[in-house]
């Protein structure tokens, strides 16, 4: 049960890629990570969390025959037969300083901190590189038109990984635009959640510290009790509103 | 890779019970939970009773303690470094605040150490972000309902999943500090899942009793992750970044207090000397160590170097007998193998299936119930589902999901595993998924306290790196809450104390000398070095082939 691949590499077929122009014959059941690590690669740059969420393993490659630009992430995809890759774990973008507790959270402010936005000429080379299929143009579009909240949602699925700023011919850095849009989104475009206002000032407010000291006095065996016993769980298609039976402790 | 024939005709097996058992779902008609009794019982299958898996430790401040050998492997090894050729007076970096990690509890700690009013300095070992909180999907507990939950069930419930163990302080300050971590997240714009009128989404997870788990669809940690990180990068100048850095050695003084680390530069190859008035501990888990040869959830660097360091500079380790397998990781198709089905599918309705389309046990059972569950219906009731490279698993019933909470839910609520699975030709809102428990968390750790103090004068800990919050079993949604309330406090405290902090002593790495004699004189050193810092995952037959027998330079 390990992901080293030597498991991974038995009985499979081999096939050829290139790694930045030079040929390797690897097993083509492996992403291109787990290929270039079968290849004898070992990764500082250009490997992060292995499950497709961190941003680290963008990867560029073409295939024979095809004159398009393909784009995926190293740990997700898998090798196809004479593709020609290479990675870019890094590409620069500026990124505008700001004090968040300062912003009150519109459009103007995304326009003065990323004038840049307006270079946008809607080609859709970033939506096409995406290797999270995130609707790139269409977020810059939005936040062009003012919607934060908009952009917020289409670019929720981003990684970060800057592919799409390597394309853009408007030279936008819009994984860190986005980033500032879902952040004003979260804080000032979205409703506070009052109940948790509430319960934040109720232990505040020592509500719950009697309940909590009995708790951590009691020895093993009352803490099995109460858990067995005096522990209502609440169905699992219950709706928002449900009540326990016993108000202890609430 | 979409499912080959042979396993298409076994999901036919699963569709035939999928219509009773969404019906028994909708009327709350639940596998019974297990007793206290039953789960004691179920646990014997479960990886950390394997007695041959694990051994005492022969050297350290936590001599005689049974761990997992690979874990035990690097704590009974010498410094990556010659400590005798380390120049303590050439110091390459000056601050006040060193943390140790770049992940969330380590970023966590920044800011808050930062609002203190000192000079923060972050060393992480690849990009800021790089840690297992951006892979974290399920979401973060906390009582925010004050008509039917409140931090005293929170309380039971973390003891309950701990089996009892856990450290009373260390559980009270976490379940009564969560709100007020949720509440943070929200203020710095994190966007967590909510109703048009602000109220927080929450589920169950496995082990809960209330609905306390809130979540941003399920990329949780990366949301929380990413807005945090997006906030320390508003502070240039303040909180300072270096990258591709590991720590791999504390420095303390000659008064005993920690002073800072040695770091090492991944692409220089450089050891760099950092001076700090007190250093937090941020360095996460270790589940690229594989132990007992489990496939792992965790980040590429994942490799407990935080335990190795702490360890040798005098701080003990608790809870390290227990490791935590996730019941669902991905074991068909092999190429995402070991990635993290997230429990809030199970906390949704979907019912985990052997091979004749049973249901075997309540998907919502603590972590290590249900993992041991998982194992004993493969290996001992035979009643697994084999996979074309040999393995085995069980079904994950995804599909249920829709039928429960209607059409398009599963694309709508899990948009990174359904997009993930899309790619390799299927679609999870139909078919199910093949899962097997994989290696997860560390549940133990470095011993601290409930302000991030540790035996050591200047050294606090944060996150997956500390022991005693979860016992001897986390819950679902308590390690981002761990990260997120730990890490602040370690934060406030460090920052504190390095703002108050006046007399300095003269830096030494004698901790480091004197560990490599215990090592060598309890003859278990094996000629190992740690910490680790990245796994090699190199194919042996090349590294066969690697014969070089002095590195020239950073020729290597």
């Amino acid at each position: 049960m390990s992901t080293t691949t030597e498991q991974t590499a038995v009985e499979a077929k081999m096939i050829p890629i290139y790694v930045m122009g030079k040929k390797y014959e690897v097993p083509e059941t492996l992403t291109i990570m787990k290929a270039l690590e079968y290849a004898g690669y070992k990764y500082i740059r250009g490997c992060g969390c292995r499950g497709g969420v961190c941003g680290a393993c963008s990867t560029v490659y073409r295939k024979p025959g095809d004159y398009k630009i393909y784009t995926g992430l190293a740990c997700q995809t898998v090798v196809e037969p004479e593709m020609y890759l290479t990675q870019l774990p890094f590409y620069p973008a500026n990124r505008a300083t700001y004090d968040f507790h300062a912003l009150e959270g519109n459009p103007e402010e995304i326009f003065g901190l990323y004038p840049e936005l307006f270079r946008c000429v809607a080609c859709n080379a970033c939506s096409k590189v995406c290797p999270m299929d995130v609707e790139v143009m269409d977020y810059i579009a939005a936040l062009k038109r003012g919607d934060i909240a908009a952009a917020a949602q289409i670019s929720f699925d981003c990684i970060q990984c800057g592919l799409c700023a390597s394309r853009c011919m408007g030279e936008l850095p819009q994984y860190h635009i986005g980033q500032l849009a879902r952040r004003i989104n979260g804080a000032y475009l979205t409703p506070r959640a009052e109940h948790l206002a509430t319960m934040v000032a109720n232990i505040e407010a020592g509500r719950y510290t009697e309940c909590l000291n009995k708790l951590k006095s009691a020895d093993e065996d009352e803490l099995k009790r109460l858990y067995t016993e005096e522990r209502e769980l609440e169905p699992a298609q219950a709706g928002e509103d449900w009540t326990p039976k016993e108000n202890v402790c609430l | 890779m979409p499912y080959p024939e042979e396993l298409k005709k076994l999901i036919k097996t699963v569709e035939s019970t999928r219509a009773e058992r969404v019906e028994r779902k909708k009327n709350d008609q639940e596998v019974p939970f297990m007793t206290l009794d039953e789960r004691h019982d179920i646990l014997q299958h479960h990886p950390d009773f394997k007695e041959e898996g694990r051994r005492e430790l022969q050297a350290g401040p936590s001599k005689g303690y049974k761990i997992a050998h690979e874990m035990a492997d690097l704590l009974e090894a010498k410094s990556r470094v010659d400590p005798d050729k380390i120049n303590l007076e050439n110091i390459d970096h000056e601050t006040d605040v060193l943390i140790i990690g770049g992940g969330g509890a380590g970023t966590a700690a920044a800011l808050l150490a930062q609002e203190q009013g000192v000079r923060v300095t972050i060393a992480t070992k690849l990009r800021h972000g790089d840690a297992n909180t951006m892979m974290a999907e399920g979401g973060i507990q906390a009582a925010t309902k004050g008509h039917k939950d409140s931090p005293y069930y929170h309380y039971l419930d973390v003891m309950g999943g701990g089996h009892f163990k856990n450290n009373p302080d260390l559980v009270e300050t976490l379940v009564t500090k969560a709100p007020d971590a949720i509440k943070w997240l929200e203020s710095l714009g994190c966007n967590f899942s909510k109703f048009p009128d602000g109220t927080l989404h929450t589920i169950h997870g496995g082990g809960t009793s209330r609905k306390r788990m809130h979540y941003a669809a399920d990329i949780t940690g990366a949301e929380m992750m990413r807005t945090i990180r997006d906030e320390a990068r508003n502070r240039p100048g303040q909180i300072d970044l270096i990258e591709f850095s590991p720590a791999v050695e504390l420095i303390l003084n000659d008064k005993g207090e920690c002073a800072g680390a040695v770091l090492y530069n991944l692409e220089t190859e450089e050891y760099l000397i950092v001076k700090a008035k007190a250093v937090v501990m941020a360095t996460g888990g270790c589940g690229r160590l594989h132990i007992q040869g489990f496939m792992t959830t965790n980040h590429y660097g994942a490799t407990a170097d935080g335990i190795v360091m702490g360890y040798r500079a005098g701080v003990p380790i608790c809870f390290l007998h227990t490791v935590q397998y996730h019941p669902t990781g991905i074991v068909f198709p092999e190429q995402a193998e070991g990635i993290l089905i997230t429990e809030k599918f199970r906390g949704s309705g979907a019912n985990l299936v052997n091979i004749e389309g049973q249901q075997f046990v309540n998907e919502r059972e603590p972590r290590d119930v249900e993992a041991s569950a998982i194992i004993k219906e493969c290996v001992v009731n035979e009643k697994g589902v084999p996979t074309p490279t040999g393995k085995l698993g069980v079904w994950l019933d995804s599909p249920m999901i829709d039928m429960l909470s209607g059409e398009g839910t599963v694309e709508r609520e899990f948009p990174g595993k359904y997009i993930l699975f899309k790619r390799y030709g299927i679609d999870i809102s139909k078919e199910p998924m093949l899962i097997y428990p994989t290696l997860h968390y560390q549940n133990g750790g470095l011993d601290f306290k409930n302000t991030g103090e540790t035996d050591v004068p200047g050294l606090f800990v944060a996150g997956e790196v500390g022991g005693g919050i979860h016992g001897e079993n986390r819950l679902m949604g308590n390690s981002l809450l761990d990260i997120m309330v730990y890490g602040r406090i370690a934060g406030e405290t460090a920052g504190k104390y390095a703002k108050e902090y006046t007399n300095g002593g003269k830096l030494t790495l004698e901790h480091v000398v004197k560990y490599n004699k215990e090592i060598d004189d309890a003859g278990v050193g094996g000629g190992r070095v740690a910490p680790m810092i990245l796994p090699d995952y190199t194919d042996p037959r090349t590294r066969e082939k690697q014969l070089t027998t002095n590195y020239v330079g950073t020729l290597r």
